[in-house]
């Protein structure tokens, strides 16, 4: 055709199904308990595996005895992963496998592995810098413009410490997989944020080309930026279901092996200077950080976040600290919910130091954010100064009252970049009617099931119940990796091109019986019309009929780069935390959370605001109650589990309010994804707000009785 | 009751070689010493055992060791029920035992002989859905719907002993479920709306 098909979004007051508060397309399978994720599989035959794992932080393997554990009941394949002479670098190291009838067996045998180590020395602390020695390196110094001369100049410096320590993904489905490896083939079940990349990556581990490798995946249970690759556990679980000539091996980490090995957000830790003019203007930063992705260096956080656009003056050096502890992973906006902290809790203390209120000081200092978003974070301040009724309830810092319970607000901003990933959708429209959209991609529970059959709908005008959508394999079209938030605007727009590609062809066919040309046609209602003449038009059944004995099947391709006004990137956001203090017991309660969230056009307004409320909650456990806690004595981690390793619950979160910026102005940006971006401001905000209660910086995340205690009486944390 | 079944708690605990001192004077040990004498020792090999699931007598053959959860996913291949924290924190485990909300990870199988087990399979299916599945569906009170089905079932046991919930109760009431996605804010809204439509009050969607 000469033409590109206009695939742009049709007008906000013409669509009928995107924008709909539609409820998620497979709610009754979740709730009912009927939808079965990888963990839950079950195939004929089916083996458990069992991991031996290491309890030293730092070792070496001397030897690995396998012989007693091969000849346990039920136990089918044994695999050793560390043989003798493995320098081993974290507890929790996988250092053989067992494969055995049930789960219990493989257990049993597993414990039966005699492994001797010799125990090296370790260090899996990094909060006290001073002790890391030769295991801290310093990165480069990032800076711009002159901050000696900011602070020779300035008329105040606040200075203050902070820190947010490593903590866990601690998806409720732990990693890990069924797979079965017979002969040439291999099929795998897998708990992955990656479906169409999964087979190429473990067929390189494997040696077996990806056209052998089968994946399937209908639902995931969390994975939060730690589930995008097959991991070390599909190849052991892979090798065992081949020695167990083909059964196939089902292989999921247990509870502490997940908080020990599968995944943790790097920690920071920060001494920061402000230079100021005593009108709230910030004119100079200095910032030196530490902080650790386990044994790997990890990079730095961006440093001032945001606010940092010249003429602001700034100079960060940060240390990255190797420890005997499990590797980092990509955590729900990677190195961003540090960043505010760092940033938003620094401002708020400059705030206090001039006597001013920091709602104030981030809007004067907005001057400094992407010039995109200036106008848009002076708003949202005031949006969220609004809901929050913070005029009313801000005191300056400390003047809470005389009570033991002491109330506080604080503000924080976040930002996400997001964007889509690259995503290719095909759609098959048969003479029965009948359409079926595939894409190789992923529900993470963020309801993209739902959005893409929204978007199917609306181009094809019709219910989304007429819409039959398949994901979660590897023979479908190729997608990408569901993280950074990319999903939505990947799938969206690959939707959106293909099913405007079908009905195209559609149109082609069925333009000659409406006496019209294909390009006066539309898809309205059910019905395939000539445009704005409701009395040309057949039903939808009708039109599909002429298709004869051939179906129509047409892609759709989004590169990632060209999608034009489909989907967007780089979205702000503004939050209050409102909390209550108990100075006697360290107790902190949040009363209510104010997100106020940048959005584009939101296909599905009731799954939007999940994501923000999910985004808020979590962030509300991870301010309150979360840190992975290491014993430097023992190299051990105390609480690899869900007692001591403590979420939020229900009655923890307070009242969360959520405001969702649905304007044209911002329907007319295009898509973008909610995963990151309310995921960024919570742990600065609460800070700033326990700070704001009780007088003091709590320096230290989380907010637990202990360190609210420790702030209030003066001690060091 | 269990020693019909040709074992008993004590068989149990003296079959894995667990002495009844290192239990303490807990609950194990004042139903051990109420046994019936003479009781059979079942174990550590496994035994044949009867359950009654969603009122129906199933027969499997588990080791005595085995968890009610473990049984319901692993021999039953009922899997609304999930393992995730395995030492009854978490609640993604909940089914209900003689109408009590229960951590299956937490409870053998051969104790839960003779007793009705309600797991969320038996009370509610995408096509005849329970008013809490409804609600959970309604309110969004789901994401990834990992933690789902045991709230679910707690919401359930918690909505039969307290048919007229405020929000307060609520909070405490669900305080034994964990959810990672944050889906805690539909849950209090689901859950009201459940306690409405359980009483045929107003029918609100």
């Amino acid at each position: 055709m000469a033409n590109t098909p206009d695939y742009s979004w049709p007008p906000r007051e013409k669509r009928k199904v995107i924008g709909q508060r539609i409820k998620r397309v497979d709610g009754p399978m979740k709730s009912t308990g009927r939808a079965r994720y990888a963990s839950d599989t079950k195939v004929k035959d089916m083996l458990y595996g069992v991991y031996k794992a290491c309890p030293h932080a730092h070792a070496k393997v001397t030897s690995v005895d396998t012989g007693d554990a091969e000849k346990m009941p039920g136990v089918k394949a044994v695999h050793v992963m560390a043989p003798a002479g493995t320098e081993i670098q974290w507890q929790g190291w996988e250092v053989a496998a067992v494969a055995a009838t049930t789960e219990d067996q493989a257990r049993d045998a597993a414990r039966a592995i005699k492994v001797e180590y010799e125990v090296m020395p370790h260090l899996v602390r990094e909060d006290d810098l001073s002790k890391a020695g030769s295991r801290a390196r310093q990165g480069g110094e990032q800076h711009q413009g002159d901050p000696d001369k900011a602070f020779q100049e300035a008329e105040t410096v606040s200075e203050g410490e902070y820190g947010i320590p490593v903590v866990t993904h601690c998806c409720l489905e732990t990693h890990g997989q069924v797979v079965q490896w017979q002969g040439d083939n291999v099929a795998v079940w897998p708990s992955t944020q990656n479906v169409t990349q999964y087979a190429g990556t473990l067929g390189g581990d494997l040696k077996v080309p990806a056209t052998n490798i089968k994946v399937a995946m209908d639902y995931i249970g969390g994975g939060f930026g730690s589930k995008f690759g097959p991991d070390a556990w599909a190849t052991v679980a892979a090798n065992l279901s081949k020695k167990a000539g083909g059964r196939p091996v089902r292989l999921f980490l247990e509870r502490d092996m997940e908080q020990m090995i599968a995944g943790n957000r790097p920690s920071v830790f920060a001494k920061i200077k402000i230079a100021g003019k005593k009108d709230g203007t910030i004119t100079g930063w200095e910032s030196a950080s530490w902080g650790t992705g386990g044994f790997q260096q990890s990079g730095p956080p961006p440093q001032p976040y945001i606010y940092r656009a010249d003429p602001l003056n700034y100079r960060s050096v940060h240390t990255s600290v190797s420890v005997n502890a499990g590797a980092s992973r990509a955590w729900r906006a990677p190195g961003n919910q540090q960043a505010s902290l760092l940033t938003c809790c620094a401002i708020d203390d400059f705030a206090a130091k001039i006597g001013m209120d920091p709602i104030e000081v981030f809007k004067i200092n907005a001057r400094y954010a992407p010039a995109a978003r200036v106008d848009l974070y002076r708003i949202q301040l005031d949006t969220a100064a609004e809901l929050s009724d913070w005029k009313k309830l801000w005191h300056p810092r400390g003047q809470s009252g005389s009570g033991a319970v002491k109330r506080g607000m604080g503000v924080a901003i976040g930002a996400w970049n997001g964007m889509g990933h690259t995503s290719q959708c095909r759609t098959t429209i048969h003479p029965d009617g009948s359409v079926l959209v595939e894409i190789g991609t992923q529900d993470l529970g963020t309801g993209t099931r739902t959005v893409i059959t929204q978007v199917a709908a609306e181009s094809l005008g019709l219910n989304i119940s007429q819409i039959k959508l398949a994901i979660g394999r590897s023979d479908q079209p190729p997608d990408n990796a569901s993280g950074g938030s990319t999903t939505v605007g990947g799938v969206s727009t690959s939707t959106r091109k293909s099913t405007v590609n079908a009905l195209a062809k559609l149109f082609e066919t069925v333009a000659p019986s409406l006496g019209a040309q294909p390009e006066d046609l539309e898809a309205v209602g059910g019905k395939i019309q000539v445009k704005g003449t409701p009395a040309k038009s057949l039903a939808w059944k009708d039109a599909c009929r002429k298709l004869g004995t051939s179906s129509i099947s047409e892609m759709g391709t989004f590169n990632g780069r060209d999608g034009g006004n489909l989907l967007t990137g780089g979205a702000g956001g503004a939050q209050v935390a409102d909390v209550s203090v108990d100075t006697e017991t360290g107790i902190v309660k949040i009363n209510k959370y104010v997100a106020v969230q940048d959005c584009g056009l939101v296909i599905n307004p009731k799954l939007a605001e999940s994501q923000v409320y999910g985004a808020i909650t979590m962030g509300i456990g991870t301010a309150l109650f979360e840190e992975r806690i290491m014993d430097q004595q023992t190299g051990q981690m105390l609480n690899a589990d869900m007692e001591f390793y403590k979420l939020a619950g229900i009655a923890d979160i307070g009242e969360i309010v959520v405001h969702m910026d649905i304007r044209p102005e911002n329907d007319s940006r295009g898509v973008i994804g909610l995963g990151e971006p309310p995921a960024i401001p919570i742990c600065a905000a609460i800070s700033n707000a326990v700070a704001n209660a009780i007088g003091v910086r709590v320096p230290r995340i989380p907010m637990t009785p202990d360190h609210v205690l420790n702030a209030l009486e003066g001690r060091n944390a | 009751m269990s020693s019909k079944k040709g074992f008993s708690r004590r068989g149990f605990l003296s079959g894995v070689g667990i002495g009844t001192g290192a239990l303490g004077t807990g609950l194990l040990e004042r139903a051990a010493e109420a046994a019936p004498a003479g009781a059979t020792v079942a174990g550590p090999g496994p035994v044949p055992i009867t359950l009654n699931v969603n009122g129906k007598p199933v027969n499997l053959t588990v080791e005595p060791r085995v968890t009610l959860l473990d049984a319901l996913r692993d021999h039953l291949d009922l899997t609304g029920a999930k393992k995730v924290c395995d030492r009854a924190v978490c609640g993604s485990c909940t089914v209900i035992v003689n109408g009590k909300s229960v951590y299956s990870c937490t409870m053998l199988a051969i104790d839960a002989q003779g007793k009705n087990i309600e797991t969320i399979e038996g009370i509610t299916s995408p096509e005849k859905m329970h008013p809490v599945s409804q609600a959970f569906w309604d309110n969004d009170a789901q994401q990834c719907g990992y933690c789902t089905p045991g709230f679910v079932m707690a919401c359930k046991g918690f909505l039969d002993e307290h048919p007229n919930p405020s929000p307060d109760d609520v909070k405490h009431g669900l305080g034994g479920n964990l959810c990672r996605c944050g889906t805690y804010m539909g849950v209090r809204a689901a859950v009201l709306q459940a306690a409405k439509t359980m009483k045929g009050g107003a029918k609100n969607g």
